[in-house]
């Protein structure tokens, strides 16, 4: 039987075990929309902006390991998007995205609501498809699944012209895929992995930086068997989190610009550097040259080649799939039994346990006005460390990497490498469709919120029933940050005036609003949030926190990671080894 | 330095795209840039001059790699091999001149393929700087016109560049 092309993308879409499509229709999608009205198999989320679609099918699939899918429809609709698929592929996350695009015979006619969206995404995609003819959309399909999410993940494209989800032909599935000029690597080279082992055992004084490529590879467990079993120090990137449980004693923090003093110094001075699935960036590392000033021996594990010695070259490259890579080498280390030396390890933990002492995250909490810190400390003390937390972009942000400790992989959900304000609310409803019993916080500021609020109105819908914490501080933050210490405090349009009340505005959109202005309320507030009784409403929780509140540690653009700004309590300390005449050859 | 890159690459709509933008994105160097299918017409093979430290090519060829349609990339440079590259000039030839362009062409092993009262169009075949070195030997207010198609390149002897 022949069925029509709208057809074929809602039957390889159950094919695929979709559940959810996020998407606004038009004119280039009315078939496919159409065709999803006929089945019953996978629902649709209706959004409010297609920015919000692509966003919340990202996080969909970020906090599920499952294919986020979002439609979009031709133009306008196709190029909302792109700011959502631009964040999915700088942080590598697998997701599809069909959008419409005008009749065939219309194409590169300048047709009402055209736009070359093959070409608009090409540089934010792992891939894109044009779909010219009926026949093909299926094979089109699978390709576009396994590209997606092989490999070092990516979003990829299918942009489908009207007349072709109008045609007819056979639908058939195909079984399986292969493309010759595709073959992501899967297992590490045996000799590389026996390397490393065999740096691991000469090292005085390990140090394990882990990314996102941890959490996206589901190697957590991996990474944590490796860290447990030698006692090694470890660190995750603002995209690894939760990659190793941010209570265990073998984590440092976060490192980076904004990473806590241990964990800076640990990275700067270590003398044998493992990183998974991580890549060296600038928020990380700062400038390669004072990185590399120390001298440190680099095992670099990652699945995509171009990752390694793009920014800092390595001693020992290891392309693969880090779950594989790591598991074979934690088997290596099983089977030969080496290990750092421990006294050396031992001396190397003395050292790190030093510079965790003046805690580079503390901060006072006075009874006038609410710290961002202490809200975000206390929402994981009330959520008990559990719920799966999104943010939006700037300080909040940051707090939230720093104060939250992330007990599990995916359970952290931001845009780490674009940076993408309006991110938070829309990835917030994604992960809540996907994880539909756990709790889910969104962590967000006053001027990120108003990037994408109208998807309040998608989340009554549907009720989603996510928590918004508002750090209301009536700035943006980060910049006023950069501008108190950059620009002799000119706070060129940073200041947020003309707010909303957030809790009207809660309210208007049917949902319950909350303003918390003083610290004593701040925990009672969130108690009440996560209560049984509010369990399937959507709190909108606006905090009042203080203005100038600034995120420490800080690196600086151009500063190395010994050359932090650090809080009032530490300012001045040096940033060495503390013992100068242990063995750790030439270090400042 | 200069490096020559041979590039198979999948005979798609909208591949070179993805190779230039490639380029441009991340402000790569494209020196010359040549593409034709092979013997196997779902295949294209595409010859890039570029140039960069060590550092830049490698990723250059790691970043085409990462291009789902490229199949394979190799760089030239690591190994013996032939560049060639075609060029039509078209050259007035007047007079005394006449002669003088025929016999500087022969010189140079090139071909006169069309002729005017007034011009010749050469064809002339080599590796760059022989093209170059034609020029240079022209009064430059002779030469009407010059089209070059950049080098095609492949390595010698059993270096073979297939999947």
């Amino acid at each position: 039987m022949e069925i029509s092309g709208a057809e074929i993308v809602t039957r390889c879409l159950q094919e695929e075990g979709v559940e959810f499509v996020f998407g606004y229709p038009g004119g280039a999608v009315l078939e496919i929309y159409d065709a999803i009205f006929k089945q019953d198999k996978f629902k649709h989320v209706l959004v409010r902006h297609e920015q919000a679609a692509v966003h919340a099918a990202d996080a969909y699939s970020r906090s599920s390991n499952k294919v986020g899918v979002a439609l979009l429809t031709s133009g306008p609709g196709a190029t909302n998007g792109l700011t959502g698929i631009a964040t999915a592929y700088m942080d590598s996350i697998p997701m599809i995205v069909i959008s419409g695009q005008v009749g065939t015979p219309m194409i590169g006619s300048d047709a009402f609501q055209e736009v070359d969206m093959v070409g608009c995404s090409r540089p934010i995609v792992k891939h894109n498809f044009l779909v010219k003819d009926v026949r093909d959309i299926a094979a089109t399909f699978k390709k576009a699944f396994h590209i997606a999410t092989t490999g070092r993940p990516g979003p990829v494209v299918i942009d489908i012209p009207k007349d072709v989800t109008i045609h007819k032909t056979k639908f058939e599935y195909p079984q399986s895929v292969s493309i010759r000029s595709y073959n992501p690597p899967v297992k590490g080279h045996p000799g590389q992995i026996k390397k490393a082992a065999q740096l691991l055992a000469d090292a005085k004084r390990p140090f394990v930086y882990v990314g996102g490529g941890a959490v996206l590879g589901n190697a957590g467990p991996e990474v944590t068997e490796l860290v447990k079993m030698l006692n090694l120090p470890c660190t995750n990137t603002l995209m690894g989190l939760g990659a190793l449980d941010g209570t265990d004693p073998n984590f440092v923090g976060m490192l980076g610009m904004h990473g806590t003093y241990e964990a800076n110094l640990s990275m700067q001075y270590c003398d044998l550097l493992i990183a998974i699935g991580a890549r060296f960036d600038d928020r990380v590392i700062s400038v390669p040259n004072q990185f590399l000033s120390q001298a440190k021996k680099i095992v670099h594990i990652d699945i995509d080649p171009s990752s390694i010695a793009k920014r800092v070259k390595v001693d020992v490259p290891i392309v693969g799939d880090v779950k594989s890579v790591v598991g074979d080498l934690v088997a290596l280390l099983k089977e030969t039994g080496q290990r750092p030396n421990d006294k050396a390890l031992a001396g190397w933990w003395e050292q790190i346990n030093e510079w965790r002492k003046p805690n580079s995250l503390l901060y006072t909490q006075d009874t006038e006005i609410i710290k961002p810190q202490f809200v975000v400390q206390k929402l994981w003390e009330v959520t008990d460390g559990q719920a799966i937390v999104t943010s939006d972009v700037g300080q909040h942000q940051m707090f939230t990497a720093q104060y939250y400790k992330f007990r599990r992989p995916r359970q952290w959900i931001n845009s780490g490498g674009l940076g993408t304000m309006g991110f938070g609310l829309p990835a917030a409803m994604g992960a809540q469709m996907a994880n539909p019993y756990a709790q889910v916080a969104c962590v967000t500021g006053e001027a990120s919120i108003q990037m994408n609020i109208q998807e309040l109105s998608t989340c009554k819908q549907y009720h989603i029933p996510v928590k918004i914490i508002n750090l209301n501080n009536r700035y943006l933050g980060m910049v006023r940050q950069w501008q108190e210490f950059f620009y002799g405090n000119r706070y060129s349009e940073s200041y947020m005036d003309a707010l909303p009340d957030f809790v009207k505005l809660a309210e208007a959109y049917g949902h319950v609003g909350m303003r918390i202005e003083k610290p004593a309320d701040v925990e009672p507030a969130l108690r009440e949030a996560f209560s049984e009784k509010l369990k399937d409403r959507l709190v909108f929780l606006d905090f009042i926190t203080d203005q100038k509140a600034n995120v420490f540690p800080m690196v600086q653009n151009g500063k190395g990671l010994n050359q932090m700004d650090l809080p009032d309590h530490m300012r001045g300390m040096q940033q060495v080894p503390f013992e100068n005449n242990r063995d750790y050859g030439n270090l400042c | 330095m200069r490096h020559i890159l041979s590039i198979l690459i999948e005979n798609e709509a909208g591949a070179l795209s993805r190779v230039t933008g490639l380029f441009s994105a991340r402000g790569y160097n494209i020196d010359s840039l040549t593409v034709q299918t092979t013997e196997d017409v779902t295949m294209s093979r595409m010859t890039i001059v570029t140039h960069g430290s060590d550092d830049i090519i490698e990723q250059i060829t790691k970043q085409l790699n990462k291009l789902v349609e490229v199949v394979k990339v190799i760089d030239l440079n690591e190994a013996d091999h032939i560049e060639r590259e075609l060029m039509l000039i078209k050259v007035r030839a007047t007079g005394k001149e006449r002669d003088e362009m025929k016999r500087m062409a022969d010189i140079f092993r090139g071909r006169i393929i069309d002729v005017t009262e007034k011009s010749y169009t050469i064809e002339l075949t080599g590796p760059g700087e022989k093209l170059d070195a034609f020029i240079k030997a022209l009064d430059p207010a002779v030469i009407l016109e010059t089209v070059r198609t950049g080098a095609s390149g492949i390595g010698r002897g059993e270096r073979i560049l297939k999947i």
